[in-house]
Protein backbone atom coordinates (compact mmCIF):
# COMPACT_ATOMS: atom_id res chain seq x y z
CA UNK A 1 0.00 0.00 0.00
CA UNK A 2 0.82 3.54 -1.03
CA UNK A 3 0.22 6.17 1.55
CA UNK A 4 -1.60 9.17 -0.06
CA UNK A 5 -2.65 12.76 1.29
CA UNK A 6 -5.77 14.52 0.24
CA UNK A 7 -5.84 18.45 1.76
CA UNK A 8 -9.68 19.33 0.96
CA UNK A 9 -9.79 23.13 -0.07
CA UNK A 10 -11.20 24.12 3.51
CA UNK A 11 -7.61 22.32 4.44
CA UNK A 12 -8.88 19.22 6.14
CA UNK A 13 -6.25 16.22 5.57
CA UNK A 14 -7.11 13.04 4.65
CA UNK A 15 -4.24 10.26 4.92
CA UNK A 16 -5.51 7.10 2.60
CA UNK A 17 -3.86 3.94 1.63
CA UNK A 18 -4.01 3.74 -1.92
CA UNK A 19 -3.03 0.24 -3.72
CA UNK A 20 -0.49 0.49 -6.71
CA UNK A 21 -1.67 0.92 -10.34
CA UNK A 22 -5.38 2.79 -8.92
CA UNK A 23 -5.68 6.28 -10.16
CA UNK A 24 -5.34 9.07 -7.29
CA UNK A 25 -8.84 10.04 -8.38
CA UNK A 26 -10.18 6.33 -7.75
CA UNK A 27 -8.86 7.17 -4.13
CA UNK A 28 -10.14 10.17 -3.65
CA UNK A 29 -13.96 9.00 -4.66
CA UNK A 30 -13.39 5.81 -2.78
CA UNK A 31 -12.08 7.90 0.56
CA UNK A 32 -15.12 10.71 -0.23
CA UNK A 33 -12.74 13.82 -0.45
CA UNK A 34 -14.91 16.27 -1.01
CA UNK A 35 -14.39 18.52 -4.60
CA UNK A 36 -13.55 15.66 -6.12
CA UNK A 37 -16.48 15.42 -8.49
CA UNK A 38 -15.05 12.93 -11.61
CA UNK A 39 -17.84 13.43 -13.69
CA UNK A 40 -16.83 11.49 -15.93
CA UNK A 41 -15.35 8.65 -14.23
CA UNK A 42 -11.92 8.71 -14.97
CA UNK A 43 -12.05 8.89 -18.79
CA UNK A 44 -10.58 12.28 -19.15
CA UNK A 45 -13.35 13.50 -20.80
CA UNK A 46 -13.81 16.07 -18.27
CA UNK A 47 -11.75 18.46 -16.15
CA UNK A 48 -13.64 18.04 -12.11
CA UNK A 49 -10.65 15.66 -10.62
CA UNK A 50 -8.32 18.64 -11.08
CA UNK A 51 -5.69 18.60 -8.08
CA UNK A 52 -2.50 20.84 -7.16
CA UNK A 53 0.56 18.45 -6.71
CA UNK A 54 2.45 19.66 -4.08
CA UNK A 55 5.57 21.24 -4.86
CA UNK A 56 8.22 18.58 -3.49
CA UNK A 57 6.11 15.79 -5.68
CA UNK A 58 6.25 17.71 -9.06
CA UNK A 59 9.47 16.65 -10.24
CA UNK A 60 8.14 12.66 -9.58
CA UNK A 61 4.73 12.38 -10.69
CA UNK A 62 5.39 14.55 -13.97
CA UNK A 63 3.63 16.38 -16.37
CA UNK A 64 -0.08 16.40 -17.75
CA UNK A 65 -0.13 14.22 -21.05
CA UNK A 66 -1.27 16.31 -24.15
CA UNK A 67 -5.13 15.13 -23.71
CA UNK A 68 -4.92 15.67 -20.47
CA UNK A 69 -3.29 19.30 -20.57
CA UNK A 70 -6.35 19.96 -23.08
CA UNK A 71 -8.76 18.81 -20.72
CA UNK A 72 -7.13 21.34 -18.36
CA UNK A 73 -8.54 23.94 -20.40
CA UNK A 74 -11.67 23.39 -18.92
CA UNK A 75 -10.44 23.62 -15.34
CA UNK A 76 -10.94 26.21 -12.50
CA UNK A 77 -7.40 28.17 -11.75
CA UNK A 78 -5.35 25.99 -13.82
CA UNK A 79 -1.43 26.42 -12.05
CA UNK A 80 1.76 24.61 -13.04
CA UNK A 81 0.87 21.84 -10.74
CA UNK A 82 -2.04 21.29 -12.01
CA UNK A 83 -3.14 17.74 -12.81
CA UNK A 84 -5.89 15.45 -13.64
CA UNK A 85 -6.01 13.01 -10.56
CA UNK A 86 -7.67 10.33 -13.06
CA UNK A 87 -4.18 10.61 -14.62
CA UNK A 88 -1.94 9.92 -12.49
CA UNK A 89 -1.66 6.06 -11.29
CA UNK A 90 -0.31 4.98 -8.00
CA UNK A 91 3.34 3.41 -7.61
CA UNK A 92 6.27 2.46 -4.57
CA UNK A 93 7.51 6.19 -5.62
CA UNK A 94 4.84 8.14 -4.52
CA UNK A 95 4.58 6.96 -0.86
CA UNK A 96 3.89 9.77 0.84
CA UNK A 97 2.37 11.97 -2.16
CA UNK A 98 0.48 14.96 -1.17
CA UNK A 99 -2.01 16.66 -3.39
CA UNK A 100 -4.45 19.40 -2.66
CA UNK A 101 -8.20 20.01 -4.11
CA UNK A 102 -8.81 23.07 -5.67
CA UNK A 103 -11.40 25.84 -4.69
CA UNK A 104 -14.17 24.80 -7.36
CA UNK A 105 -13.57 22.26 -9.90
CA UNK A 106 -14.61 23.28 -13.63
CA UNK B 1 -45.99 38.90 -56.14
CA UNK B 2 -42.72 36.92 -55.95
CA UNK B 3 -43.18 36.51 -52.39
CA UNK B 4 -46.45 34.45 -52.42
CA UNK B 5 -44.85 30.98 -53.24
CA UNK B 6 -42.22 31.58 -50.76
CA UNK B 7 -44.77 32.00 -48.32
CA UNK B 8 -46.40 29.19 -49.30
CA UNK B 9 -43.28 27.34 -48.96
CA UNK B 10 -42.76 28.56 -45.11
CA UNK B 11 -46.33 27.92 -44.16
CA UNK B 12 -45.85 24.19 -45.64
CA UNK B 13 -42.66 23.15 -43.52
CA UNK B 14 -44.47 24.96 -40.79
CA UNK B 15 -47.23 22.25 -40.87
CA UNK B 16 -45.12 19.69 -41.91
CA UNK B 17 -45.56 16.69 -39.23
CA UNK B 18 -43.53 13.40 -38.86
CA UNK B 19 -45.61 10.79 -37.66
CA UNK B 20 -43.81 7.29 -36.69
CA UNK B 21 -44.49 4.67 -33.75
CA UNK B 22 -42.02 5.87 -31.20
CA UNK B 23 -39.61 8.63 -31.01
CA UNK B 24 -36.82 8.00 -28.97
CA UNK B 25 -35.23 10.81 -27.25
CA UNK B 26 -31.30 10.32 -27.59
CA UNK B 27 -29.34 7.98 -29.79
CA UNK B 28 -26.77 6.77 -27.46
CA UNK B 29 -26.17 3.22 -27.11
CA UNK B 30 -29.33 2.87 -25.21
CA UNK B 31 -31.39 4.56 -27.62
CA UNK B 32 -30.19 2.52 -30.77
CA UNK B 33 -30.50 -0.36 -29.15
CA UNK B 34 -34.40 0.21 -28.23
CA UNK B 35 -34.54 1.06 -32.38
CA UNK B 36 -33.73 -3.06 -32.49
CA UNK B 37 -36.17 -4.02 -29.68
CA UNK B 38 -38.98 -2.09 -31.18
CA UNK B 39 -38.14 -3.08 -34.42
CA UNK B 40 -38.94 -6.95 -33.89
CA UNK B 41 -42.50 -5.78 -32.49
CA UNK B 42 -42.82 -3.98 -35.69
CA UNK B 43 -42.74 -0.52 -34.52
CA UNK B 44 -41.12 2.54 -35.86
CA UNK B 45 -38.45 4.88 -34.54
CA UNK B 46 -37.64 7.85 -34.63
CA UNK B 47 -34.56 9.16 -32.72
CA UNK B 48 -33.28 13.27 -31.73
CA UNK B 49 -30.28 13.97 -30.49
CA UNK B 50 -28.90 17.28 -29.99
CA UNK B 51 -25.03 15.62 -31.36
CA UNK B 52 -24.53 16.13 -34.76
CA UNK B 53 -23.74 11.72 -34.66
CA UNK B 54 -25.53 8.91 -33.18
CA UNK B 55 -23.43 7.33 -29.62
CA UNK B 56 -24.00 9.74 -27.32
CA UNK B 57 -21.62 10.27 -24.51
CA UNK B 58 -19.49 7.00 -26.63
CA UNK B 59 -19.37 9.26 -29.60
CA UNK B 60 -18.66 12.65 -27.56
CA UNK B 61 -16.92 11.64 -24.58
CA UNK B 62 -14.83 8.47 -24.92
CA UNK B 63 -14.99 7.45 -28.64
CA UNK B 64 -11.58 5.85 -28.21
CA UNK B 65 -11.82 4.13 -24.72
CA UNK B 66 -12.09 0.59 -24.61
CA UNK B 67 -15.29 -1.14 -22.30
CA UNK B 68 -15.26 -4.28 -21.02
CA UNK B 69 -18.32 -5.18 -19.32
CA UNK B 70 -20.32 -5.34 -23.01
CA UNK B 71 -21.96 -9.08 -22.69
CA UNK B 72 -19.92 -11.45 -25.59
CA UNK B 73 -17.26 -8.32 -26.17
CA UNK B 74 -14.71 -8.97 -23.88
CA UNK B 75 -13.71 -5.79 -24.80
CA UNK B 76 -15.03 -3.08 -27.50
CA UNK B 77 -14.31 0.53 -27.84
CA UNK B 78 -17.25 3.08 -27.53
CA UNK B 79 -17.25 4.14 -30.75
CA UNK B 80 -16.91 0.20 -32.29
CA UNK B 81 -19.93 -0.52 -30.28
CA UNK B 82 -21.99 2.55 -31.65
CA UNK B 83 -20.93 1.32 -34.87
CA UNK B 84 -22.51 -2.41 -34.02
CA UNK B 85 -25.38 -1.10 -32.40
CA UNK B 86 -26.11 1.20 -35.91
CA UNK B 87 -25.92 -2.03 -37.88
CA UNK B 88 -27.56 -3.93 -35.55
CA UNK B 89 -30.59 -1.23 -35.98
CA UNK B 90 -30.56 -1.08 -39.72
CA UNK B 91 -32.58 -3.35 -40.98
CA UNK B 92 -35.30 -1.34 -39.02
CA UNK B 93 -34.44 1.56 -40.74
CA UNK B 94 -34.77 4.45 -38.03
CA UNK B 95 -34.51 8.09 -39.01
CA UNK B 96 -32.48 9.99 -37.34
CA UNK B 97 -32.96 13.99 -36.41
CA UNK B 98 -29.44 15.49 -35.29
CA UNK B 99 -28.38 18.70 -33.28
CA UNK B 100 -32.08 18.67 -31.79
CA UNK B 101 -33.37 19.50 -28.38
CA UNK B 102 -37.38 18.01 -27.94
CA UNK B 103 -37.98 21.59 -26.57
CA UNK B 104 -41.64 20.62 -25.75
CA UNK B 105 -44.00 17.63 -25.55
CA UNK B 106 -47.90 17.63 -24.94
CA UNK B 107 -50.10 14.52 -25.14
CA UNK B 108 -52.68 15.38 -27.70
CA UNK B 109 -56.94 14.20 -27.35
CA UNK B 110 -56.33 10.73 -29.16
CA UNK B 111 -53.22 9.94 -26.14
CA UNK B 112 -50.85 10.03 -28.42
CA UNK B 113 -47.56 12.86 -28.24
CA UNK B 114 -46.36 15.73 -30.22
CA UNK B 115 -42.94 17.04 -29.51
CA UNK B 116 -41.35 20.02 -31.08
CA UNK B 117 -37.62 20.68 -31.62
CA UNK B 118 -35.78 23.53 -30.60
CA UNK B 119 -36.18 24.23 -34.41
CA UNK B 120 -39.72 23.95 -34.53
CA UNK B 121 -39.93 20.38 -36.33
CA UNK B 122 -43.10 18.52 -34.75
CA UNK B 123 -42.87 15.19 -34.74
CA UNK B 124 -46.42 12.81 -33.88
CA UNK B 125 -45.66 8.91 -32.20
CA UNK B 126 -48.48 7.28 -29.97
CA UNK B 127 -45.09 6.21 -27.55
CA UNK B 128 -41.89 8.29 -26.00
CA UNK B 129 -38.86 6.79 -25.09
CA UNK B 130 -36.61 9.20 -23.10
CA UNK B 131 -32.73 7.90 -23.41
CA UNK B 132 -31.35 10.71 -22.68
CA UNK B 133 -28.16 9.77 -20.95
CA UNK B 134 -27.37 12.03 -18.40
CA UNK B 135 -29.06 14.51 -20.43
CA UNK B 136 -28.36 17.13 -23.54
CA UNK B 137 -24.80 18.41 -23.88
CA UNK B 138 -25.36 21.87 -23.32
CA UNK B 139 -22.50 24.60 -23.58
CA UNK B 140 -20.51 24.39 -20.11
CA UNK B 141 -20.49 27.75 -17.90
CA UNK B 142 -16.92 28.75 -17.29
CA UNK B 143 -15.90 28.67 -13.43
CA UNK B 144 -16.04 32.06 -13.26
CA UNK B 145 -17.87 33.73 -9.94
CA UNK B 146 -20.66 35.94 -10.87
CA UNK B 147 -21.15 35.31 -14.51
CA UNK B 148 -24.72 34.72 -14.57
CA UNK B 149 -26.23 38.07 -14.22
CA UNK B 150 -24.44 38.28 -17.64
CA UNK B 151 -25.71 35.48 -19.70
CA UNK B 152 -27.63 36.07 -22.54
CA UNK B 153 -27.08 39.69 -22.08
CA UNK B 154 -23.30 40.17 -22.69
CA UNK B 155 -21.81 36.53 -22.81
CA UNK B 156 -22.92 34.12 -25.21
CA UNK B 157 -22.21 30.15 -25.21
CA UNK B 158 -23.06 30.40 -28.79
CA UNK B 159 -22.96 32.81 -32.08
CA UNK B 160 -26.34 32.58 -33.27
CA UNK B 161 -26.17 35.65 -35.53
CA UNK B 162 -22.65 37.49 -36.10
CA UNK B 163 -24.56 40.43 -36.10
CA UNK B 164 -24.85 40.57 -32.69
CA UNK B 165 -21.48 41.19 -32.03
CA UNK B 166 -20.71 44.21 -35.02
CA UNK B 167 -18.69 46.99 -33.27
CA UNK B 168 -18.32 45.70 -29.70
CA UNK B 169 -15.31 44.84 -28.11
CA UNK B 170 -15.20 41.48 -27.94
CA UNK B 171 -13.07 38.41 -25.24
CA UNK B 172 -13.37 35.30 -26.67
CA UNK B 173 -12.35 32.56 -24.05
CA UNK B 174 -10.83 28.95 -25.07
CA UNK B 175 -8.18 27.22 -27.19
CA UNK B 176 -10.63 24.71 -29.45
CA UNK B 177 -11.88 25.18 -32.38
CA UNK B 178 -15.35 27.42 -31.59
CA UNK B 179 -12.88 29.48 -29.85
CA UNK B 180 -9.91 29.91 -32.76
CA UNK B 181 -12.80 29.87 -35.42
CA UNK B 182 -15.15 32.67 -34.15
CA UNK B 183 -12.19 34.79 -33.00
CA UNK B 184 -11.29 34.70 -37.03
CA UNK B 185 -14.90 35.52 -38.16
CA UNK B 186 -15.97 37.68 -35.61
CA UNK B 187 -12.60 39.90 -35.98
CA UNK B 188 -13.80 41.78 -39.11
CA UNK B 189 -16.91 42.97 -37.56
CA UNK B 190 -16.08 43.47 -33.77
CA UNK B 191 -14.89 46.77 -32.65
CA UNK B 192 -11.98 44.61 -30.66
CA UNK B 193 -11.10 41.13 -30.11
CA UNK B 194 -9.33 39.86 -27.20
CA UNK B 195 -8.97 35.88 -27.19
CA UNK B 196 -7.87 34.46 -23.85
CA UNK B 197 -6.81 31.04 -23.26
CA UNK B 198 -4.87 29.72 -20.50
CA UNK B 199 -1.55 28.56 -22.62
CA UNK B 200 0.13 29.30 -25.76
CA UNK B 201 -0.53 26.19 -27.41
CA UNK B 202 -4.16 25.14 -28.64
CA UNK B 203 -6.46 22.05 -29.22
CA UNK B 204 -7.67 23.81 -32.63
CA UNK B 205 -6.42 23.50 -36.06
CA UNK B 206 -2.57 24.65 -36.61
CA UNK B 207 -4.00 26.63 -39.48
CA UNK B 208 -6.46 28.49 -37.63
CA UNK B 209 -3.94 28.96 -34.66
CA UNK B 210 -1.32 30.42 -37.26
CA UNK B 211 -3.96 32.57 -38.98
CA UNK B 212 -4.62 34.17 -35.25
CA UNK B 213 -0.97 34.58 -34.98
CA UNK B 214 -0.81 36.25 -37.85
CA UNK B 215 -3.35 38.52 -37.14
CA UNK B 216 -1.97 39.47 -34.03
CA UNK B 217 1.00 40.15 -35.40
CA UNK B 218 -0.55 42.73 -37.73
CA UNK B 219 -2.00 43.89 -34.22
CA UNK B 220 -5.61 43.13 -35.46
CA UNK B 221 -6.43 41.27 -32.37
CA UNK B 222 -4.85 40.87 -28.97
CA UNK B 223 -4.05 37.42 -27.59
CA UNK B 224 -3.81 36.91 -24.23
CA UNK B 225 -2.33 34.00 -21.87
CA UNK B 226 -4.18 33.71 -18.82
CA UNK B 227 -7.39 32.67 -16.95
CA UNK B 228 -10.52 34.85 -17.04
CA UNK B 229 -11.42 35.38 -12.90
CA UNK B 230 -13.77 38.42 -12.20
CA UNK B 231 -16.46 40.20 -14.62
CA UNK B 232 -17.29 43.58 -13.76
CA UNK B 233 -20.30 45.68 -15.24
CA UNK B 234 -23.98 46.58 -14.29
CA UNK B 235 -27.00 45.15 -15.05
CA UNK B 236 -26.07 42.39 -17.13
CA UNK B 237 -24.08 44.85 -19.05
CA UNK B 238 -20.67 43.74 -19.24
CA UNK B 239 -17.57 46.59 -18.75
CA UNK B 240 -14.49 44.53 -18.31
CA UNK B 241 -13.05 41.19 -17.72
CA UNK B 242 -10.19 40.67 -15.36
CA UNK B 243 -7.73 37.95 -16.80
CA UNK B 244 -4.50 36.70 -14.65
CA UNK B 245 -1.65 35.74 -16.55
CA UNK B 246 1.86 34.90 -15.51
CA UNK B 247 2.75 38.75 -14.89
CA UNK B 248 -0.38 39.04 -12.55
CA UNK B 249 -3.56 40.71 -13.23
CA UNK B 250 -4.76 43.04 -16.41
CA UNK B 251 -8.26 43.94 -16.95
CA UNK B 252 -9.70 44.09 -20.16
CA UNK B 253 -12.64 46.24 -21.11
CA UNK B 254 -14.98 44.44 -23.30
CA UNK B 255 -18.90 44.38 -23.99
CA UNK B 256 -18.91 41.05 -24.97
CA UNK B 257 -17.85 37.73 -24.27
CA UNK B 258 -18.01 34.66 -25.59
CA UNK B 259 -16.76 31.36 -23.72
CA UNK B 260 -16.36 27.98 -24.92
CA UNK B 261 -15.49 25.39 -21.78
CA UNK B 262 -16.74 22.61 -24.05
CA UNK B 263 -20.08 20.58 -22.77
CA UNK B 264 -21.85 19.23 -19.99
CA UNK B 265 -24.61 17.04 -19.85
CA UNK B 266 -27.91 18.76 -18.41
CA UNK B 267 -31.89 17.32 -18.27
CA UNK B 268 -32.65 20.40 -20.03
CA UNK B 269 -36.36 20.60 -20.72
CA UNK B 270 -36.74 17.29 -20.01
CA UNK B 271 -37.51 18.37 -16.61
CA UNK B 272 -40.56 20.67 -17.80
CA UNK B 273 -42.79 17.47 -19.75
CA UNK B 274 -45.02 17.10 -16.11
CA UNK B 275 -43.10 13.77 -15.41
CA UNK B 276 -41.85 13.22 -12.10
CA UNK B 277 -38.55 13.78 -11.06
CA UNK B 278 -36.14 12.59 -8.54
CA UNK B 279 -33.04 14.35 -8.45
CA UNK B 280 -32.68 15.00 -12.42
CA UNK B 281 -33.90 11.30 -12.59
CA UNK B 282 -36.82 9.62 -13.86
CA UNK B 283 -38.19 6.98 -11.54
CA UNK B 284 -39.97 4.70 -13.03
CA UNK B 285 -40.97 1.07 -12.41
CA UNK B 286 -39.21 -2.53 -13.89
CA UNK B 287 -41.51 -3.96 -15.15
CA UNK B 288 -42.36 -1.78 -18.23
CA UNK B 289 -39.99 1.43 -17.29
CA UNK B 290 -42.73 3.83 -18.00
CA UNK B 291 -42.90 7.06 -16.32
CA UNK B 292 -45.78 8.41 -14.24
CA UNK B 293 -46.88 9.72 -17.71
CA UNK B 294 -48.21 6.08 -19.19
CA UNK B 295 -47.34 6.24 -22.53
CA UNK B 296 -43.57 7.89 -21.98
CA UNK B 297 -40.66 5.26 -20.97
CA UNK B 298 -37.68 5.84 -19.86
CA UNK B 299 -34.09 3.76 -19.85
CA UNK B 300 -30.54 4.29 -19.48
CA UNK B 301 -28.83 6.27 -16.92
CA UNK B 302 -31.32 8.58 -17.52
CA UNK B 303 -33.83 6.90 -14.91
CA UNK B 304 -34.27 5.43 -11.62
CA UNK B 305 -35.44 2.64 -9.56
CA UNK B 306 -34.37 0.54 -6.71
CA UNK B 307 -31.19 -0.97 -7.45
CA UNK B 308 -30.43 0.92 -10.30
CA UNK B 309 -27.09 0.97 -11.94
CA UNK B 310 -25.95 3.23 -14.50
CA UNK B 311 -24.27 0.29 -17.32
CA UNK B 312 -24.69 0.08 -20.64
CA UNK B 313 -26.00 -3.34 -20.35
CA UNK B 314 -28.85 -2.40 -17.79
CA UNK B 315 -30.40 0.15 -20.59
CA UNK B 316 -29.88 -2.97 -22.99
CA UNK B 317 -32.13 -4.62 -20.27
CA UNK B 318 -34.68 -2.60 -19.99
CA UNK B 319 -35.48 -1.38 -23.59
CA UNK B 320 -36.23 -5.23 -24.36
CA UNK B 321 -38.81 -5.09 -21.25
CA UNK B 322 -40.26 -1.18 -22.39
CA UNK B 323 -40.52 -2.45 -26.27
CA UNK B 324 -42.82 -5.26 -25.16
CA UNK B 325 -45.58 -2.54 -23.29
CA UNK B 326 -44.84 -0.18 -25.89
CA UNK B 327 -46.15 -2.34 -28.40
CA UNK B 328 -49.08 -3.45 -26.48
CA UNK B 329 -49.84 0.60 -26.61
CA UNK B 330 -49.47 1.15 -30.54
CA UNK B 331 -50.91 -1.96 -31.08
CA UNK B 332 -53.67 -2.50 -28.78
CA UNK B 333 -55.42 -6.14 -28.96
CA UNK B 334 -52.96 -7.66 -30.55
CA UNK B 335 -51.52 -10.83 -29.59
CA UNK B 336 -47.75 -10.51 -28.79
CA UNK B 337 -46.05 -13.63 -29.39
CA UNK B 338 -42.92 -14.40 -27.57
CA UNK B 339 -39.88 -15.56 -30.27
CA UNK B 340 -36.83 -15.98 -30.19
CA UNK B 341 -34.20 -14.58 -33.06
CA UNK B 342 -32.30 -18.26 -33.49
CA UNK B 343 -35.28 -19.86 -34.91
CA UNK B 344 -37.82 -17.07 -35.55
CA UNK B 345 -38.01 -17.42 -39.39
CA UNK B 346 -40.73 -14.43 -38.71
CA UNK B 347 -37.82 -12.82 -36.70
CA UNK B 348 -35.05 -13.55 -39.33
CA UNK B 349 -37.00 -12.01 -42.07
CA UNK B 350 -37.77 -9.08 -40.27
CA UNK B 351 -34.05 -9.36 -39.78
CA UNK B 352 -32.80 -9.78 -43.65
CA UNK B 353 -31.28 -12.72 -42.76
CA UNK B 354 -33.67 -15.35 -44.75
CA UNK B 355 -36.04 -14.70 -47.87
Amino acid sequence: MTKLTFIAFDGTRFDVDAENGSTVMENAIRNAVPGIEAECGGACACATCHVYVDDAWTDAVGEPAAMEEDMLDFAFDVRPTSRLSCQIKVRDEFDGLVVSVPERQG
Amino acid sequence: MHCCPILQIGALAMATITRTDVVIVGAGPVGLFAVFELGLLDLKCHLIDILDRPGGQCAELYPEKPIYDIPGWPRISAQGLVDKLMEQAAPFKPQFTFNRMVSSLERLDDGSFRLTTDEGEVLEAKVVVIAAGGGSFQPKRPPIPGIEPYEGKSVFYSVRRMEEFRGHDLVIVGGGDSALDWTLNLQPIANSVTLVHRRPEFRAAPDSVNKMYAMQEMKQLDFQVGQVTALAGKEGRLASATIKGADGDVEVPCTRMLPFFGLTMKLGPIAEWGLNLNENLIPVDTEKFETSVPGIFAIGDINSYPGKLKLILSGFHEAALMAQAAKRIVSPGERIVFQYTTSSTNLQKKLGVVE
